[in-house]
């Protein structure tokens, strides 16, 4: 599985742009996925996700192209050939 | 040689401004740019002092940012300074507030929207939330003035450990007398014009609180609308209003030694929240709101810029040096106690949180 981080958390990956997440079978949860990849990087995951598990309002997260938001959210089920990109929406001023 | 240290926070980061005499300023940053800062707690208990820094990403979400070298670098707790407990289901919006306890050197605390405070015993590094307060069964009624729902004002009582005070918008003053297991709402005397019984129990829209540092039973509020002073820490309040040109406004800072002394920054009206007469201005009293001066010489007019609630501190300098910023990214300071004002930043995005000290 292929976690593609935004240019502004790279920093926090040791520079990574992309984390290869291993998953057990065929497909997964995306919060699952989630909890995979920032388990050892908890200043990532705080900012993708809050304390309470849900996505912050402004990032959008897509899985093959398409935004969960709109497919299930963290429940989505993810294949294991999945692209995952992170990505902050479009806001402020 | 001692240096007075400006924390500015402001909509887009955070500068720090150095003198060593007050009249010269260098202007370092922006640190965190494009992330707002919305509270800073500048520990001088300790060498060397520690920088506590409410961070915001409006993409990213909060986190409190640390600096033990002023601000040449910076340190981030890896599970998060602050965050709910899984139970509460709730998350941490925005750092109101972070304030270096005044009996314990290891001991932060630290407010938050939602209306939260909590309590670090390792100098900001993780903190605990206050169920006691969390628990309040008034919680449920607290509203959220226009900036959100926080609490912006924590004073510990150095007379007493186990005494505090907080104040919120909206929900006004609250305080403990037992460690924080229990609250009481303590607003006898503060009106809420905006609320179909003006003297509610709580409710009230007390826009900032500042503790007498001499007479540290004495506390003065600023309100949405009305400005007031308690002698008893805040179990009665009576209006100092009179003499102002009006009794609208965000912050009030008391002086850092001398009893009766405190600033006010006034704004026109809850409806027009612009400086009184389009002239920037500080008030000062010298004797605890019996009467007040008006301070302006090195202030612009026109203005229609607008202070808010913890854009203003004091240094501990004598005479205190006094600091406000602006919402148009002005930083103005004084070393004569408000007399005369120079400014020593512009152009920077709206000013969101002042602090000031004297380092080394």
């Amino acid at each position: 599985m292929q976690v593609i981080l935004p240019a502004v958390l790279r920093e926090l990956a040791d520079g990574a742009g992309e984390l290869v997440v291993p998953i057990d079978g065929e497909a997964a949860l995306l919060r699952t996925i989630l909890d995979a990849a920032f388990a050892t990087r908890p200043r990532i995951g705080a900012r993708i996700r809050s304390e309470t598990g849900d996505l912050r309002r402004h990032v959008n997260v897509f899985v093959d192209g398409q935004d969960v938001r709109r497919r299930g959210g963290l429940d989505l089920v993810v294949g294991s050939g999945a692209v995952i990109h992170i990505l902050p929406s479009i806001a402020g001023g | 040689m001692t240096q007075t240290l400006v924390a500015i926070g402001t909509r887009k980061g955070l500068w720090l401004a150095r003198s060593n005499d007050r009249n010269t300023w260098s202007l370092d940053g922006p640190h965190f740019l494009m992330r707002e800062v919305p509270s800073i707690g500048i520990d001088t208990r300790r060498e060397p002092p520690r920088l506590l820094v409410g961070v915001r990403s409006e993409h990213w979400g909060p986190t409190i940012m640390r600096s033990d070298d002023l601000g040449q670098s910076w340190d981030e707790t890896p599970e998060g300074a602050i965050h709910f407990p899984e139970d509460t289901g709730a998350a941490v919006e925005r750092v109101w507030q972070i304030t270096p306890d005044v009996h314990d050197d290891d001991v932060v605390w630290a407010s938050t929207e939602p209306q939260a405070l909590w309590r670090s015993a390792d100098r900001g590094e993780t903190f605990s939330l206050v169920r006691g307060l969390w628990d309040h069964p008034h919680r449920p009624e607290w509203g959220a003035g226009f900036g959100g729902a926080a609490i912006h004002t924590i004073l510990p009582d150095p007379t007493d450990s186990a005494e505090m005070l907080v104040a919120m918008s909206t929900g006004g003053v609250y305080r403990t007398g037992d460690g924080g297991d229990s609250w009481s709402a303590s607003n006898t005397g503060i009106k809420a014009p905006y609320q179909p019984d003006p003297w509610p129990e709580f409710g009230q829209c007390v826009h900032k609180v500042a503790r007498d540092s001499a007479k540290p039973a004495r506390l003065y509020a600023q309100n949405h609308h009305g400005v007031y002073r308690s002698d008893d820490n805040g179990g009665t309040w009576t209006s100092i209003a009179e003499g102002l040109p009006t009794d609208f406004g965000f912050t009030v800072v008391a002086h850092p030694s001398r009893s009766g002394t405190l600033w006010l920054i006034p704004v026109t009206a809850d409806s027009e929240r612009v400086p009184p007469g389009g002239q920037l201005q500080v008030q000062r009293s010298s004797d605890a709101g019996a009467s007040w001066v008006t301070c302006s010489a090195g202030l612009p007019a026109p203005s229609y810029t607008c202070v808010l609630r913890d854009a203003a501190a004091a240094d501990t300098h004598e005479p205190a040096g006094i600091y406000f910023g602006t919402r148009n990214g002005e930083v103005y300071a004084s070393g004569d106690e408000g007399d005369s004002f120079a400014r020593i930043a512009e152009q920077l995005p709206d000013v969101l949180c002042v602090r000031a000290a004297v380092i080394g």
